[in-house]
């Protein structure tokens, strides 16, 4: 499902899409919430700019944090409204970016796939590397190891 | 016979029954976080801890949202006694070894699974919003404690001895999963059809079973009475450990 950027022909909501986009995942800090898909839209109701955001799981401890972040962005622009986190439709990795992609890359996190098969080492690029924990450090990481290179790694876990 | 108080306002009940699931549980896993064998299984048990907790927040919200009555989620959460929980029996059973706490966290996945799969399209928006949200990770849940289960059960001859004990521990509660009275009765298109669950749940745990090398327990008992309060023993000693701080510092913040 695509994000409904706002079109250049209202300067105000890109903006405030621009400011906003910029915010970044305290756990992920290469990553905006536009890369993520964190970022929904923006929008106009009756005259108030409306953010809408959505969180990754559940019980992402870092939702609170990115939604004070987002208020601080928006009031940075000058615009008056407010920031509303929806459930639905829920998140889903494929609504990570190209770009958030290759950030996450070549920060050394293993981009999410969307049929798990053999992930490559986001250090040496190798295929040949195995799950050593379907949990990482964060909610939205599990933990590999690459036979090659024999580094342990994080890759960014599908969520489909 | 009674009416059931619990009908009375049947969305809050039913949102209560599927939240109380979920913050019981996350507060038993909580308390394992450090004490796991090892260390990935300890993130792992922090992460689930997480999830769960995050769904519970979701459900009481919504349920602060529909009683009306001016109590938020931490009101529901942390001030409500033992009798108004209405989670079902087996997520107040004790964690035990690893054997029984990750029996314990099958038996809730393959029913979260299909019980959130249908919620998906509840004729409520908002719970299945939240459900849409939540069955993306209990499938995720249920991955990691069906390999558990597999590898355990089909490992030494102690790790089998274990999980099979793990499973013989807690079958007994886990049909309270699916008690269901004029609560779902009253919220046709909204609750979850209980039947179709059950035999989803079934064939999970049979396959699962099966592929593990264990087997259910021959003693058909069933130990029911989550759903309308009637608890066993253990949920009183986990409620003071949850609730006592809030109930010491009402409305603090830090
Ligand atoms: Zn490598």
């Amino acid at each position: 499902m695509g994000r409904s950027v706002p079109a250049a022909r209202d300067p105000e909501l890109a903006a405030v899409w621009a400011a906003v986009a910029a915010v970044t995942d305290p756990e992920v800090p290469v990553l905006t919430i536009e890369d993520l898909g964190v970022l929904r839209s923006v929008d106009r109701v009756d005259g108030r700019i409306v953010v809408t955001i959505t969180p990754t799981y559940s019980g992402c401890p870092a939702m609170q944090y990115i939604a004070d972040r987002v208020e601080d962005a928006l009031s940075g622009t000058g615009s008056v409204g407010e920031v509303r986190t929806v459930l639905s439709p829920a998140w889903t990795t494929d609504w990570m970016s190209e770009e958030g992609r290759r950030k996450l890359t070549d920060y050394g996190i293993a981009a999410p796939v969307t049929v798990r098969t053999r992930i490559a080492c986001p250090r040496c690029s190798s295929r040949r590397t195995r799950p050593i924990s379907e949990f990482g450090s964060t909610a939205c990481k599990a933990l590999y190891r690459c036979e090659d290179c024999l580094e342990p790694f994080d890759y960014f876990k599908e969520l489909l | 016979m009674n009416a059931n108080p619990f009908a009375a306002n049947p969305l809050f009940s039913y949102l209560l029954r599927l939240a109380d699931d979920n913050l019981v549980h996350a507060q038993q896993l909580g308390a394992l976080v450090s004490w796991m064998p090892e260390l990935e299984e300890d993130i792992a048990v922090a992460n689930l801890c997480l999830d769960h907790l995050g769904q519970a927040r979701n459900l009481l919200a919504y349920a602060a949202e529909v009683e009306g009555a001016g109590r938020d989620e931490d009101a529901l959460a942390m001030l409500r006694d033992e009798r108004q929980f209405l989670n079902a029996v087996l997520v107040e059973q004790p964690n035990g070894d690893f054997g029984q706490t990750i029996a314990r966290q099958f038996l809730l996945d393959a029913y979260q699974v299909p019980l959130y799969e249908a919620l998906v399209a509840s004729g409520d928006a908002q719970l299945a919003a939240i459900a849409d949200k939540a069955a993306k990770e209990a499938r995720y849940h249920l991955r990691y404690s069906t390999q558990w289960v597999v590898r355990l059960g089909d490992g030494t001859e102690e790790s089998h001895r274990r999980m099979q004990a793990g499973i013989d521990a807690l079958w007994r509660y886990s049909a309270d999963l699916f008690a269901a009275d004029d609560v779902e009765d009253a919220l046709a298109g909204i609750a979850a059809d209980v039947a179709p669950l059950r035999t989803r749940f079934d064939a999970t745990v049979q396959a699962v079973l099966a592929e593990a090398t264990l087997a259910l327990p021959a003693d058909p008992y069933q130990r029911l009475g989550g759903r309308v309060g009637n608890h066993t023993e253990l949920l009183g000693h986990i409620l003071p450990e949850m609730q006592s701080l809030y109930r010491a510092h009402i409305g603090a913040q830090w």
